[in-house]
């Protein structure tokens, strides 16, 4: 009886472990649920619905996925598709961003190695909530390098769920963003990595992510010009080091170098606007690092004064003069129609309609904002507050990437998504910031009491810290107080995330469901029938016209050629096709039968109730085709100003080729999608 | 006036003590400042040499210049005799780099030719 309990408490005994290595396992369980918590948040569509591809850009990398594992990476890089934008083809190999097809049919191949038998279609439904999950570990390290573990622990937490980042992220979502925000944040954790050790091997890690985001998305323009700004920023508080000189310069030059062998991007790091802030840095970076050299060869600190005073005035001078007769010369192009518009909102409503009509590319309202972040807003200035007290390279690195990117998020909605990370690591600042010192708070006045009765006497600390306890004895409540309203605020935070997804991000938007009369599901799932009747029902070279919303999901689904798709490259072409859509049937029919057209397919919700179809977006397809052909006129189609489709519409519009294909037969109650013209 | 011939007294007087200083530097260092400045010296003979003919394959000019640059950078950083360096690296860790940051240099370079 009695040797019972003695060796029940060795076991137990040799069972404990040291507090180093219980922290440790707690951090490693941590981890691994978040990993695991990331992961299975998306899977809500595939669960309701099945396993498929979702939207409309998704449909064309799939394609190219699956041409890239019929053949090979060397016919993928240099594909011509004849099949999309009729009469001109499509440069793909020049035209895309590769990294999200290599890298799934990476993972592909790699599963097939295994011996798994997947398809590549589930390996890139499942790409993204993969990449969402190693996004949390990234997370975990940058939070650690930024302040400490527990922010580290908590920003993982927070971007697992987010709402801004599963937006794009969820299964399904096969687009670029859902690898780029990985990149993203890996090349800006390996940079600051960089900048705080000075060595050369995590700066070229940096180029490398650096790499892998040009290969990956075209928002790679955030990261070149983020990085000089944060390099100036620390030039001129004083911090220049010769960590930053390894870093920066190791990073630029090789990351330029690789990103160059990106057809899409091409020459660009040398020859356009929006690249040559980072050209700048460097160069001012040299003359920082001179001035150092010649700082301490120099013993005379006045003579050094002059000297600075002249090189700096003389390298920023002809900097200027480079950089002025680079421009007006032509050679170095201005900033594009996309990027200009992130800095000034109204030019994409009057100059550039294409971009204008894309609904993610609007201005940001606040419900968007609060439905994206929750309580993360607010958490947001308290972060930034706890950073500007400890000031040091990584933080102020933080700073501006949450400073810049919530202005962008806030130009347009698409961007709320660059700028998640960010607000994440910043509010896990606070929220460990604030638990550690409430928790520090309890610690204390219990280890007051216990050094008070073991030891018996009073060092100063404990005696001043028994006086504050004295002066307020419910610190330890208001502390307790705290601590379970900061737990409720995060356990809200969790449900409003989780009910976000399931209700508004998790929907394929090609399959639409409804419950019917009597409660039950009916589901419509009308885009796919139609692209498979063109599939099995028209002949193999029969061309169809459509608005651009829809060409990625028939070249892919239906296998036909197309005249204009997603990429809205061409805008005199999409214009043609606005331009059919919006003439009387006699005018119509000569455009259609220049583009050899046999097919045109109208999307028409009048049956359903379907609110987002082709009538929907018809004012889009005028003012588009209105910007190239002035013979049609947007104040035509309306009454009054007003957009009316019913019996007292403008007759333009009652007459018009979108109209009569949409209401044809519609009073006998009647749908058609495909239909021949004239 | 006074002012124009403090400044040139000043300009002079920089020069002066830059050279001396700079003689007092070790051997090796000179040496491998030589390195860095004929890296660069090749960069600017392909400026010109581009200024004369063209620039029509532009990608093997970029990579021609650029991987002058880049030895010349690396060179500059690594340089872990300077008295500039940062302490916190062992050399033999900083030479590790060195090789490994020039050997990706020349083969996305060789990559890049064309």
């Amino acid at each position: 009886m009695a040797t019972m309990p003695a060796s029940a408490s060795d076991l137990l005994k040799s069972f404990k472990l040291k507090t180093k290595q219980q922290e440790l396992l707690i951090r490693v369980s941590i981890l691994c649920l978040v990993y695991i918590l990331a992961f299975i948040t998306r899977l809500f569509s595939v669960l309701r619905y099945e396993s498929m591809i979702h939207e409309f850009d998704p449909y064309f990398n799939y394609r190219t996925t699956l041409y890239l594992t019929e053949n090979g990476f060397y016919d993928f890089w240099n594909w011509f598709d004849y099949e999309s934008w009729y009469p001109l083809g499509r440069i793909v190999g020049g035209t895309l961003y590769p990294g999200l097809m290599v890298t799934a049919v990476l993972i592909y191949r790699i599963l097939r190695f295994l011996r798994f038998a997947v398809h590549i279609r589930e390996v890139c439904v499942l790409t993204a909530p993969f990449f969402a999950s190693n996004t949390t570990l990234v997370a975990y390290f940058f939070g650690k390098e930024i302040w400490d573990s527990g922010a580290g622990l908590v920003a993982a937490i927070l971007i697992a769920v987010c709402p801004g980042y599963i937006s794009r992220s969820v299964a399904g979502s096969y687009d670029n963003e859902g690898v780029a925000i990985f990149a993203l944040l890996f090349t800006f954790y390996v940079f600051v990595k960089a900048v705080n050790t000075g060595s050369l091997a995590w700066s070229l890690a940096s180029a490398f992510g650096y790499f892998y985001m040009v290969s990956a998305w075209g928002g790679y323009v955030f990261i070149i010009n983020l990085i000089p700004l944060y390099v100036l920023v620390l030039l001129i508080t004083g911090r220049y080091s010769m960590r930053l000189y390894v870093a920066y310069n190791c990073m630029y030059i090789l990351g330029m170098l690789l990103a160059m062998q990106i057809r899409f991007v091409g020459f660009q790091h040398v020859q356009s606007g929006e690249h040559m802030a980072a050209m700048g840095v460097f160069f001012l970076m040299q003359v920082f690092y001179f001035l150092d050299w010649v700082k301490h060869m120099l013993s005379d600190t006045k003579l050094f004064q002059a000297f600075l005073r002249i090189t700096v005035t003389s390298a920023v001078a002809v900097g200027g003069i480079a950089l002025g007769l680079g421009m007006v010369s032509g050679y170095i192009s201005p900033w594009t129609g996309r990027f200009y518009s992130l800095l000034d909102p109204t030019y994409a409503k009057d100059h550039i309609p294409i971009i204008a009509s894309v609904s993610e590319h609007q201005p940001t309202a606040w419900s968007s904002f609060m439905f994206d972040f929750h309580i993360l807003l607010f958490l947001f200035p308290a972060g930034l507050y706890f950073c500007f007290k400890r000031l040091s390279d990584a933080t102020i690195f933080i700073v501006m990437y949450g400073l810049t990117s919530m202005y962008f998020a806030g130009v347009m909605v698409r961007l709320i998504l660059v700028a998640t990370p960010a607000v994440c690591l910043i509010s896990a600042i606070a929220v460990s910031a604030t638990v550690k010192n409430l928790t520090v708070l309890l610690r204390s006045k219990n280890k007051v009491v216990q050094t008070g009765s073991t030891k018996g006497s009073g060092g100063s600390k404990s005696s001043s810290k028994a006086l504050l306890d004295q002066s307020q004895p419910f610190q330890k409540n208001g502390a307790i107080a705290l601590l379970f309203g900061a737990f409720y605020l995060l356990s809200r935070y969790a449900t409003h995330c989780t009910w976000v997804t399931s209700e508004a991000y998790s929907s394929p938007s090609i399959v639409l469901a409804a419950r019917g009369a009597h409660g039950n599901r009916v589901i419509f799932d009308d885009y796919r029938e139609a692209y498979f009747w063109l599939r099995q029902n028209t002949p193999q070279d029969a061309k169809v016209m459509s608005w651009w919303d829809y060409g990625y999901q028939i070249t892919a689904m239906g296998n036909r050629t197309v005249i204009v798709d997603n990429n809205t490259w061409n805008n005199t072409h999409i214009a043609t096709v606005g331009r059919a859509m919006s003439s009387y049937e006699d005018e119509a029919i000569e455009i259609i039968r220049s583009l050899d057209v046999d097919y045109v397919l109208v999307v028409f919700g009048g049956v359903t109730g379907y609110s987002s179809d082709d009538i929907n977006k018809f004012l889009w397809m005028v003012r588009i085709g209105g910007g190239v052909f002035p013979v049609i006129k947007e104040p035509d189609y309306l009454v009054n100003g007003e957009y009316r489709v019913d019996k007292g519409a403008a007759p333009k519009m009652l007459n018009c080729l979108m109209y009569k294909l949409c209401y044809y037969r519609f009073g006998e109650m009647m749908t058609e999608y495909g239909k021949p013209p004239g | 006036m006074g002012r124009t011939s403090s400044t040139k007294e000043d300009a002079g007087a920089l020069f002066h003590s830059l050279r001396s200083a700079y003689a007092a530097t070790p051997v090796n260092l000179k040496i491998i400042d030589l390195y860095v400045g004929f890296a660069i010296f090749t960069a600017l003979i392909q400026v010109v040499y581009m200024a004369m003919v063209g620039s029509f394959p532009f990608n093997s000019f970029l990579s021609g210049v650029l991987s002058c640059v880049g030895t010349a950078v690396l060179a500059g950083k690594s340089n872990f005799l300077s008295p500039l360096f940062a302490k916190d690296l062992p050399p033999e860790r900083a030479f590790a780099d060195f090789v490994l940051c020039n050997l990706v240099l020349h083969l996305v370079i060789m990559n890049f030719l064309g």
